[in-house]
């Protein structure tokens, strides 16, 4: 199956070359700032923090901002990825009703523009992190696998969403609500040493905090996590890439009776 | 070998409550049991196949399934009974010109509309040039597609479709698009592409366009196939005649009926026509003065007998 997926994608080249142009040229045609508006709102939401939470937590944590600012960046990545993703199918409904292509290119192609904005901030994150003097190591090179599990995470939930939101209109509401309460559960602003043993533990429920700590761990402690956080990293990013695609191609065709 | 097979295929839809409906209305209407979703077959036990070079015409009211069947062979829609087998690519043309991005450039548009229909880039590049000339959109290239007419786009989509050289061509109610220039330029390349071997597929409320173009003829009523048939003169009066007796054939005997009731009508609706063009002449004749009145015979005359009309004159010369 992966074999086959490869190949249709090949063979699809093309209108994912396509489709990536046009999704980034319709979202940035008629903003004065362009692409520049997607680096500066993490910027923005990570100096509010800033200035609002160094007074309660941010004493006793070392590099506060850099810790601030690998929470933003992974947020922000996932949010704004899976709420593209999301509307992804009812989009394109115009074309997927009248022309027969695979579904999830407009998916991927959406994912794409995503992950570029996030490089785009990553570099920020680096400027940040020399004058948070945070020590430079080749471990930093590991971060790779961290954006990798990320993106395939976030492609698989846009899947998943994306269906839910062609058969429940009101998943984009609900999804909204779910990422605030997610933004609180991440541990973004605040540490979870200060919280019992057992209540720790739970925090490795939650993928996107999973990602947050990696990044935490290499760049702050410039410790490698174990191998086994890494397989939790790669489990959760398999887990929804499955469940995505495995929904995606047991309803092909019934999308189209709702859109 | 046919390029495209239908056996028995039977396209549902399913409606109902099940459109457009929120987490907290499904899981009420679940639990009270009153979630009702109805099956709706838009086509039912329709068996056809088509060779290379044939051009097949898919009559039928509103309703009739004629769409749905379309999207059956173009893949978008599975058959839920029966099997349609397709060989070849296919550039299918529903409803023109949705799939367009409007704030996309005409020039954009062509390349994502290539990307879509599974061309490469390489063969676009190639074909791009003449695609902007058969649509005539050469000093449009560079506007977005929301400026431009209704008619210039519907022009664009049905150029990218005939220019990129398909095995199997689907046209939905296209033949009618721009104004009447195009409309015969249309005609012309239709005409062309069928020669070289295409097979066609065309839907379409003009019984003319069908009779003109088509060597074969599927009928559809209801979602039921009502004939499919490579007579497309006979079935194509039968059909009119129906569209005016709404009366649905059973056999053979009904075709030939309705085909003849349909030539008897035609001939009628002729004859009448001439009548009261020739009693509103003479009618000119009689109470006109003399001047309107001679131009007046002059124009019967013209109509009717120009052999005579020439003959006089060279008399004069």
């Amino acid at each position: 199956m992966i074999k086959r997926t490869f190949e249709n994608f090949k063979k699809h080249w093309f209108l994912f070359k396509q489709l990536v142009k046009r999704d980034f040229e319709s979202k940035y045609k008629g903003t004065m700032l362009g692409m520049g508006w997607s680096v500066l709102s993490p910027l923005m939401t990570l100096l509010i923090m800033r200035l609002v939470f160094t007074q309660f937590f941010g004493r006793n944590t070392p590099h506060y901002t850099t810790y601030l600012f690998c929470g933003n960046l992974v947020m922000s990545y996932f949010r704004e990825s899976t709420t593209q993703g999301m509307l992804s199918l009812r989009a394109n409904a115009g074309i997927i009703t009248k022309i027969n292509v695979p579904k999830y290119m407009f998916l991927l192609s959406r994912n794409v523009s995503s992950l570029i904005n996030f490089g785009l901030t990553l570099v920020l994150f680096f400027v940040f992190c020399a004058i948070d003097k945070i020590t430079f190591t080749p471990k930093m090179l590991l971060l790779i696998y961290p954006v990798f599990c990320l993106t395939a995470m976030n492609i698989g939930v846009g899947l998943i969403l994306s269906a839910l939101q062609v058969f429940f209109k009101d998943t984009s509401y609900l999804y909204s609500i779910f990422l605030t309460l997610l933004t609180y559960l991440s541990a973004i602003f605040y540490r979870i040493d200060t919280f019992p043993e057992r209540m720790q533990k739970l925090f490795l429920l939650n993928p996107v905090y999973v990602i947050i700590n990696y990044f935490r761990t290499i760049v702050i402690d410039m410790r490698v996590p174990s191998l086994a956080y890494h397989g939790l990293c790669l489990f959760y990013a398999l887990v929804f890439l499955l469940i995505g695609a495995w929904i995606y191609k047991k309803n092909n065709h019934s999308f189209i009776y709702y859109l | 070998m046919p390029v495209i097979e239908c056996s028995n295929v039977g396209i549902r839809y399913i409606t109902g409550d099940l459109k457009s409906i929120g987490f907290k209305d499904y899981v009420v209407k679940k639990l009270s049991g009153n979630y009702h979703v109805k099956d709706f077959w838009a086509d039912r036990n329709v068996t056809f196949s088509l060779e290379a070079g044939d051009m097949l015409g898919i009559i039928g009211s509103n309703g009739a399934g004629k769409s749905t069947l379309l999207k059956g062979i173009s893949g978008i829609l599975l058959p839920v009974e029966g099997r349609i087998r397709v060989r070849g690519k296919i550039a299918a043309l529903l409803e023109l010109t949705s799939g367009f991005d409007p704030e996309m450039t005409v020039r954009e548009n062509t390349y994502l509309r290539g990307a879509l229909l599974n061309y490469t880039e390489r063969f676009i590049d190639e074909k791009y040039s003449d695609i902007i000339a058969f649509a005539e959109l050469e000093s449009f290239q560079d506007y977005p597609l929301k400026q431009l007419s209704s008619g210039m786009r519907s022009r664009l989509a049905f150029s990218i479709a005939c220019l990129v050289n398909p095995d199997i061509l689907i046209l939905d109610e296209v033949l009618s698009v721009g104004d009447g220039a195009f409309q015969k330029k249309s005609g012309d390349k239709m005409r062309e592409i069928l020669q070289s071997g295409v097979t066609g597929i065309l839907v379409s409320h003009s019984v003319g366009q069908v009779r003109e173009l088509c060597n074969k003829i599927l009928w559809l009523d209801h979602g039921k196939q009502i004939a499919f048939t490579n007579e497309p003169g006979l079935y194509c009066d039968a059909y009119e005649e129906f569209l005016n007796t709404k009366k649905l054939p059973q056999s053979r005997e009904d075709i030939e009926t309705l085909a003849k009731d349909f030539a008897v009508r035609k001939e009628k609706e002729r004859a009448e026509r001439e009548k009261k063009e020739i009693e509103k002449l003479e009618q000119l004749l009689e109470n006109g003065e003399k001047s309107t009145a001679v131009d007046a015979a002059v124009n019967i005359l013209r109509k009717s007998r120009p052999d005579l009309l020439a003959e006089h004159l060279n008399h004069e010369t």
